[in-house]
């Protein structure tokens, strides 16, 4: 190849004796500022390396004197965020629950804080989308066993419900009415068909008819005599249309002869209460949060003496 | 033709240093023409900023903005979103076409009058004249040894170099934010990091390029000169030696001596002193010739002074080159610039920015996206009906809060309400406040009765209360669960 090379007439500067269907390669020299840029980023390299953390070592890279990690950049990162963020902590556990709704930038940090909270602490079984499953309560829906005001949902949150070592926590236990010889088989049955009809799942029959007498004498002192439930003892309303354990007869079946409750921890002991009222701001937001009673009795009380658990009572 | 011993030892000649370049100055009409587009040039990029254009008490008062920050893009009576970047995008498409006609039809005059390089470069060249002197001077200092006046000479126009680089990095940013604030708070320390760290920036391109790089960004760095090149064709304009005419060279005298054995050209090498980027015209068409014409200028004046006809040196298409060296004449120019490539070009060129005045003019400044809950999808109410929420993003485009509806339409008995209100008072309208010039965002309840399709399709439509005649609809989903036991 070397052989090929010539000087090219027009130019005056040498081939490199490359041919390519007559076109060839000229040796132009390079402009000398290129090796300048060659020599500017050895030092570039030179100068990070010691800056920055460079050479790969056994456990970890050469530090670099500036101390710079990601790590730290990350951290940095987080305790500004967090450095932001405590005045709005701060005035979220200052202020009253009851005047939250009202200061509308409070209660739009707080529930943004709170769907990240929630995202954390809450979704292994309520769910991503706080709609829970069968046994684990949809969050989105109008009907609380336990309450729907912020002030209720907050208590919730902080007691727990069925922690049985917690004098203030949430706690009913329905009877085992099959397994513990309360009822026979055939009486549950009639039980059954007799729910079934509250919620308007079945005609009404015979069987109906015997499980509302039943129904009287069992069940009425926590689900109420028109089977709407009482909040006060997390009894849910067996009229609507909402259930937590599923209305067909097996469920039904299954849940007055064994019992059923579900558990939740109470928060109270594992998160601040900045976070606690984060929550609560973010769940009462989904779309089923209701008004503050009006009377001046505790929540509790007056959802007891609530008829209908839809809102539109609860506003009055 | 460089040393044939220096090309036999290619070793030595890895790298080349710069040659300089010295060029010499002259009058004429283009070097006049370059001093117009030079002040009209730098005039629109140092002047455009400082204009005020009333936008209201909410929005910024300045004509030409990119506001980075809060991602506007202000340029006098139209003001563009994130969302529209389209409309930059057609912008910079046709400024891409707009290069291909130039070029097609008048050459490289954008590399000769004005790119940002070739201007500064030439405000950079007449810096140096103003205290070197003219090309002869600059040689002489050039080889001078360095004492005291070279000293001085160097550091004076340096520094003259570096405040204009300065200027010009310093313009650059009042395009992103209020320039009399940002100017203000340049000077006293309060501007943002990144102000300073892009007129650093700006200051050093500019101080090497201008002082320092020159032509060589035009040859090495620039991919334009070569895409230009094969834009061109033959009857694209470029500045033309008429060989035909000029050779062979020789001086006056010897002209006078051997009447009729030499060309028009006396080889006065006028052509290459004024060059400013150091080639000479006289070998033809090539990539260092930026076609700034002063080459023309200078060679006028030259003929004028032997009384020879203008012209030797000349923007002549290579159609007309040869038609002229076979003797005939020049193809029309009006021919030459109607041809079905240029048509095309302004064609597409046109009808792109009738396009976009066209969807500026039609645009609506006011929009409606909603996102469907995609968890849960639904929500079972108690009192059998079911709910679906959607978060709808409200732009509000125009200068001044408004006052939006949002009304529902298509899906039977159901109702509409927003996280402010409750189930029981809603209707099926939501009315929102949007603050001037940003986005609103609602989050939208609907409840509808349970029984019905699992997935009906309605509308979501928005109206801002002040002009009723702009509205944008959105096409949403509503979900009902499977089948109700």
């Amino acid at each position: 190849m070397v052989d090929k090379q010539r000087v090219d007439e027009a130019t005056g500067t040498k081939t490199v004796g490359h041919e390519w269907d007559g076109i060839e390669e000229l040796d132009t020299p390079m402009p000398r500022w290129w090796l300048w840029t060659l020599y500017a980023t050895i030092i570039w390299a030179l100068v990070y390396v010691v800056l920055y953390p460079a050479w790969p070592m056994l456990n970890s890279a050469t530090e670099g004197v500036l101390g710079w990690s990601s790590r730290g950049e990350y951290q940095k990162a987080v305790d500004a965020r967090e450095a932001e963020l405590e005045p709005i902590r701060q005035a979220l556990v200052s202020t009253d629950i009851h005047d939250l709704p009202k200061n509308s930038a409070l209660l739009n940090e707080a529930i943004q804080g709170g769907r990240s909270a929630f995202k954390v602490h809450c979704v292994q079984c309520h769910g991503a989308g706080a709609a829970g499953s069968k046994g684990y309560p949809n969050l989105n829906d109008d009907e609380w066993l336990w309450g729907g005001d912020m002030e209720a949902i907050e208590y919730t949150l902080v007691h727990g419900i069925r922690n049985p070592d917690h004098d203030d926590t949430r706690f009913s236990q329905m009877p085992a009415f099959g397994r513990d010889g309360i009822l026979q088989p055939n009486e549950i049955q009639d039980l059954v068909s007799h729910v079934r009809v509250l919620s308007n799942r079945e005609k009404p029959s015979a069987s109906a008819t015997r499980g509302a007498a039943l129904f009287e004498v069992n069940c009425t002192i926590c689900h109420g005599s028109d089977a709407k439930g009482d909040r006060i003892q997390g009894a849910p309303n067996l009229t609507d249309a909402i259930n937590l354990y599923g209305l067909d007869r097996a469920s039904l079946t299954d849940t007055i002869t064994n019992s059923r409750y579900g558990v939740m921890p109470r928060w109270g002991q594992r998160l601040d209460a900045a976070t606690i009222r984060m929550l609560t701001a973010y769940v009462h937001s989904l779309g089923g949060g209701e008004a503050a009673p009006v009377e001046k009795d505790s929540a509790e009380q007056a959802a007891a003496t609530s008829e209908e658990a839809t809102p539109a009572d609860e506003q009055s | 033709m460089s040393n044939p011993d220096e090309i036999l030892d290619p070793e030595l000649k890895l790298y080349e240093k710069r040659k300089g370049v010295y060029p010499k100055a002259v009058d004429g009409t283009f070097r006049k023409l370059k001093w117009v587009i030079m002040a009209v040039t730098l005039g629109i990029y140092y002047i455009t900023p400082w204009i005020r254009w009333d936008r209201g008490p909410y929005a910024p008062d300045q004509a030409v903005l990119v506001d980075l920050a809060n991602r506007r893009f202000f340029m006098f009576g139209i003001e563009i979103w994130p969302h529209e970047f389209y409309y930059v995008a057609g912008m910079l498409v046709m400024a891409g076409i707009g290069l291909f006609l130039v070029t097609s039809a008048v050459g490289r005059a954008w590399c000769g009058y004005s790119c940002p390089q070739t201007v500064w470069t030439d405000l950079f060249q007449h810096i140096e004249r103003a205290i070197d002197g003219d090309r002869n001077a600059q040689f002489r200092l050039q080889d001078a040894p360095w004492g005291p006046k070279k000293i001085a000479k160097r550091l004076s126009k340096w520094t003259v170099w570096l405040l204009v680089a300065m200027a010009t990095g310093g313009a650059w940013i009042f395009y992103f934010a209020d320039a009399p604030t940002l100017v203000r708070d340049f000077f006293t320390g309060e501007a943002a990091f990144v102000a300073y760290a892009t007129v650093g920036v700006l200051t050093a391109t500019t101080f090497i390029f201008g002082g320092f790089m020159r032509e060589q960004v035009c040859i090495y760095m620039c991919p334009w000169p070569r895409i230009q090149a094969a834009m061109m064709d033959e009857k694209s304009l470029t500045v033309t030696y008429k060989d035909w005419r000029g050779e062979p060279r020789g001086s006056v005298k010897k002209a006078e001596a051997q009447p009729g054995s030499f060309g028009d050209c006396i080889d006065c090498n006028q052509c290459v002193a004024v060059c400013p980027t150091g080639i000479d015209i006289r070998e033809g068409p090539q990539i260092g010739c930026i076609t700034c014409a002063l080459c023309i200028d200078a060679c006028d004046k030259v003929m004028d002074q032997v009384g020879r006809p203008r012209g030797l040196i000349d923007y002549v298409t290579s159609e007309d080159a040869e038609l002229e060296q076979a003797g005939q004449a020049h193809t029309p120019v009006l021919k030459t610039l109607f041809r079905p490539r240029i048509i095309l070009y302004f064609s597409v060129w046109g009808a792109i920015g009738l396009a976009m005045l066209f969807a500026v003019g039609n645009r609506t400044r006011i929009d409606i996206s909603a996102n469907h809950d995609r968890n849960p999808l639904y929500v079972q109410l108690a009192d059998g009906d079911v709910r679906n929420a959607y978060t709808a993003n409200l732009r509000n485009m125009e200068n001044r809060p408004r006052t939006m509806e949002i009304s529902m339409s298509g899906l039977g008995q159901a109702v509409l309400w927003s996280s402010e209100g409750t189930r029981e008072t809603a209707g099926h309208t939501v009315t929102v406040k949007v603050p001037a010039d940003s986005v609103g965002r609602v989050r939208l309840f609907v409840a509808a009765p349970g029984a019905g399709p699992q997935r009906e399709e309605f509308s979501l439509t928005v109206r801002a209360e002040d002009d009723r005649t702009a509205q944008d609809t959105h096409d949403v989903f509503f979900e009902r669960p499977e089948s109700a036991e």
